[in-house]
């Protein structure tokens, strides 16, 4: 039976109501209209879907509504857009980091929350931090060079 | 002066308003066929289009595979979009933009020599007489026909062909929805195929009330083996797609082969025979010796990152469909034929997907979701699931290559030989006779499986890049063509020529070490073509080549080159490994002429997107089956290269203003995969000839 949940999703409150089994990208995506978080597999191996949970890159399709509440959900909308772009989604545009960009968002996201705990990332890190995310269009060098060139903006002006 | 032949898409578009339309607001919409598919087309074609009529990027906008508005340009595919595409919309903007400084000359009273267009003003210097497109447009009708008259701009005039702009669709698809999978109608339910377990199964049980009975369902449609249902939100149309799948029992035949190494069964499938190509007598007399070797390539997946969607519409007996597909045009007729409608009650909107590389489901789930649209009244977006994606979705074609070789006491080639076994590598909707869509065969009654028929040469499918660039004296190229496909088929990037280029430059390297020869070196010996000859250089030079240079038993470094289709863009990689637990690629260089440039990051990106690709391909994909069922259903039983598995890649680009433009999507496959085998037997002295290079690989070629 479909039950109310309360949410907190890029930073605003919101209230859904569905199955508390349903895997919280669905929510995200028809619920909430926020489509710029991907199904690429349902199976938590690819990481399209990727959404920062406390500020930890989790599989959305992994995640069932019901263990949301309580917790702090970002998606790609909440780290940049209308008003401004974060610093990574620049050096993607930057770096033409993106082919199709299918796989960017869930990227974006992981490179997000690696930001948050390593500030100069090594290459090794940042490919162990991408370790859930794959890329079909063979992107990977550019990606990795428009994590760095990010990084390298964020320690110049840490406010961002 | 007679007008050069016009491309065929003016041919079979030649309307100049149907490429071209100067809108109220000064702004300008161009119309191409030719679609996003992640390879940055769009803004490739609205550089040339703003170019060619001086008018600022910003002010163009694009409307890509519409079937009401846009030109019937083909497919997007083959690398051909910048060839044909390309030149289409340039020689129309130029009739275009000829037209409007005559009638602007005429309406100035001044001579057409004295005009000069800037972003779409059209004046003469140092006066204040102007005028503008979108002032003549109200008296200048474009609905007249292409003549091919009027002249292009030379390379010397380009101000943005030929720079790096970026690309225009970047910015939806990194903040939010940009997809087919994010569109969004009133009343939208949500659709799933439960798609049989394997390819010829039949459906022998299925109780459709108990899933109508579900949660939010609001259609579930059967027809013979189809069997597709929608819901009012996505997870209830999943938790049913569950549902069915466990409710429904299906009967199986072993229909697959029972080998899955490709050189076991391949070749022994029955086949037809035809000769690609002959030239000179072979001079076996005087051949000092002989060499051998066969080549394979597995079956290859898609592998899309994001499964395949569309939405569509019925209302009233017309059915919108908006589509990933790469020909929109085709796509419309083969769902009206389906669906017994008239193509004029089928329009097909083309809406950005994830990157196809070649036929993969997007227009089989158009089908799907028009059939579900029809059956439940409601717009329904479908969405396959990876399953789907990886199993059902076409293959690229195995294929077998043996090539055989004669050197004379000079020990240069004097005689050539190529025979291939594969089974077609294009079964596109609309190619050829008969429906290729998934549910038209599976549903009752069924549309037959149309018979297959390859690309024929001068671009060739399976045959394509069989026929070496060097000057062997004699050479025979030979096409077994194994008209059975035990698994479903079609277009991968770059067909044959992946598999043709790792044969032809693997047997090229084992004959240069034969003779104790630099691997280079001894290809320049057989080759005069000079755009070849000038590649191969770069990347030697910028690669630090070292003639004759040997690996360390555990590192080493290989090269590979090709003309993609023996007449588009030249390629030469340089690969350099590492083998520990498994195969490592460490980094790539290429170097690359595509003729003139429209955007050279473009380019750059397209090629280290292939090179990455291929890499990927060769060192661990494969599609594996048993007796019934596909195997490779997801990301665990068919893996790809992951990022810490990514080579430092770097790409030269030759500068060659004023040569025709050529597409390069697909011309770093085979040099790729060639460059790492190549590098593995300089590293160890190991020579693998059977793709993919896995870790059990390697070890059976070391035995
Ligand atoms: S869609 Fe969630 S990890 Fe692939
Ligand atoms: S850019 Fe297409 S999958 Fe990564």
């Amino acid at each position: 039976m479909a039950e109310t949940f309360k949410l907190r999703v890029n930073g605003r409150d919101c209230e859904v109501q569905a199955e508390p089994a349903t895997p919280l990208l669905y929510i995200l995506r028809n619920d909430l209209k926020l489509k710029g978080t991907r199904f690429g597999c349902g199976e938590a191996q690819c990481g399209a879907c990727n959404v920062l949970l406390d500020g930890n890159a989790v599989p959305s399709c992994d995640t069932p509504l019901w263990s949301v509440p309580g917790h702090e959900v970002t998606t790609i909308e909440g780290i940049g857009g209308e008003s401004g772009l974060h610093p990574l989604q620049q050096a993607f545009i930057d770096e033409q980091a993106i082919q199709c960009g299918y796989c960017i968002d869930g990227i974006i996201i992981s490179a997000v929350a690696l930001l948050r705990r390593e500030r100069d990332p090594s290459n090794t890190q940042i490919a162990a931090a991408l370790d859930r995310n794959l890329c079909r269009c063979g992107t990977h060098v550019r990606i990795l060079r428009a994590i760095r060139a990010a990084a390298r903006a964020m320690r110049a002006s840490p406010k961002t | 002066m007679i007008p050069p032949p016009l491309p065929q898409s003016l041919k079979t578009t030649p309307r100049l308003d149907r490429w071209v339309c100067f809108n109220a607001d000064r702004t300008v919409t161009v119309f191409s066929g030719k679609v996003e598919l992640g390879q940055g087309i769009e803004t490739a074609i609205a550089q040339i289009a703003a170019d060619e009529l001086d008018v600022a990027l910003e002010r163009l906008s694009l409307v890509a595979g519409d079937t009401t508005r846009s030109p019937d340009e083909w497919y997007t595919a083959g690398s051909q979009s910048i060839e044909i595409g390309g030149a289409s919309i340039r020689l129309a903007c130029a009739e275009v933009r000829s037209l409007f400084l005559e009638a602007a000359a005429r309406e100035l009273e001044v001579d057409v020599a004295e005009l000069r267009v800037r972003d779409g003003t059209i004046e003469i210097a140092g006066t204040d007489l102007r005028t503008s497109y979108w002032d003549l447009a109200p008296r200048l009708s474009l609905a007249r026909d292409a003549t091919g008259a009027a002249a292009v701009k030379t390379p010397a005039q380009h101000w943005l062909v030929g720079k790096s702009a970026p690309r225009r669709d970047l910015r939806s698809k990194i903040t939010g929805a940009a997809y087919v999978h994010d569109l969004e109608l009133p009343g939208m339910v949500f659709g799933r195929a439960l798609r049989p377990p394997s390819y010829l199964a039949k459906l022998a049980a299925f109780d459709a009330d108990a899933i109508r009975a579900m949660p939010g369902v609001v259609a579930v449609l059967v027809s013979g083996n189809f069997i597709g249902l929608c819901a009012e939100r996505e997870e209830q149309a999943i938790s049913a797609l569950r549902a069915a799948r466990a409710a429904a029992s299906w009967v199986e035949e072993p229909t697959l082969p029972s080998a899955t190494e490709v050189g076991d069964f391949l070749p022994a499938l029955p086949s037809v025979r035809s000769l690609v190509y002959r030239h000179g007598e072979a001079l076996v007399a005087e051949a000092a010796r002989r060499f051998e070797a066969s080549y394979s390539k597995p079956y290859i997946a898609h592998a899309s990152i994001g499964p395949s969607c569309a939405l569509a519409r019925y209302d009233r007996g017309k059915l919108t469909i908006w589509s990933h597909t790469q020909g929109s045009h085709f796509l419309r007729g083969q769902i009206a034929e389906v669906m017994g409608a008239a193509a004029a009650d089928v329009e097909v909107i083309h809406k950005d997907g994830p990157g196809c590389y070649g036929h993969n489901g997007a227009d089989d789930v158009a089908l799907d979701a028009a059939l579900l649209a029809r059956a439940c009244g409601r717009p329904v977006l479908v969405q396959w699931t990876r399953e789907d994606e990886l199993a059902w979705s076409p293959y690229g074609s195995a294929m077998v290559v043996r090539v055989a070789a004669s050197l004379d006491a000079t020990d240069r080639i004097v005689d050539w030989k190529h025979e291939i076994w594969s089974h077609t590598h294009i079964r596109r909707p609309g190619w050829g006779e008969g429906i290729n869509l998934l549910a038209a065969w599976h549903m009752d009654p069924p549309f037959p499986l149309p018979p297959a028929k390859d690309v024929p040469q001068p671009t060739g499918g399976a045959d394509r890049n069989a026929i070496p660039l060097y000057d062997f004296p004699a050479q025979e190229i030979g096409y077994h063509f194994i008209a059975d496909m035990p698994l479903r088929v079609s277009a991968l990037r770059s067909l044959g020529a992946f598999a043709n280029i790792f044969a032809i430059e693997s047997f090229v390297d084992e004959l240069a070490a034969a003779t104790n020869t630099d691997a280079i070196e001894f290809r320049l010996r057989h080759l005069q073509d000079a755009r070849a000859r000038e590649v191969i250089e770069t990347v030697a030079k910028a690669a630090r080549w070292k003639t004759c240079e040997k690996g360390d038993g555990a590192r080493g470094r290989g090269f590979g080159f090709a003309r993609y289709k023996n007449r588009s863009a030249y390629c030469a990689v340089i690969a350099e490994i590492e083998v520990g637990a498994a195969l490592r690629v460490t980094r790539v260089v290429a170097a690359v002429d595509a003729g003139r440039v429209v955007n050279p990051d473009g380019l750059t990106n397209q090629i280290e997107g292939g090179i990455v690709q291929a890499i990927s391909w060769a060192l661990k994909e494969q599609v594996l089956w048993d007796r019934e069922r596909v195997l490779s259903r997801s990301w665990e039983s068919y893996p790809i290269l992951r990022f810490d598995e990514v080579p430092d890649v770097e790409v030269l680009i030759l500068s060659r203003p004023g040569e025709s433009a050529l597409g390069v999507g697909e011309c770093a496959a085979g040099p790729t995969a060639a460059a790492v085998a190549n590098a593995l037997f300089n590293a160890m002295g190991v020579r693998a000839r059977n793709l993919p290079l896995t870790p059990d690989r390697i070890a059976r070629a070391m035995e």
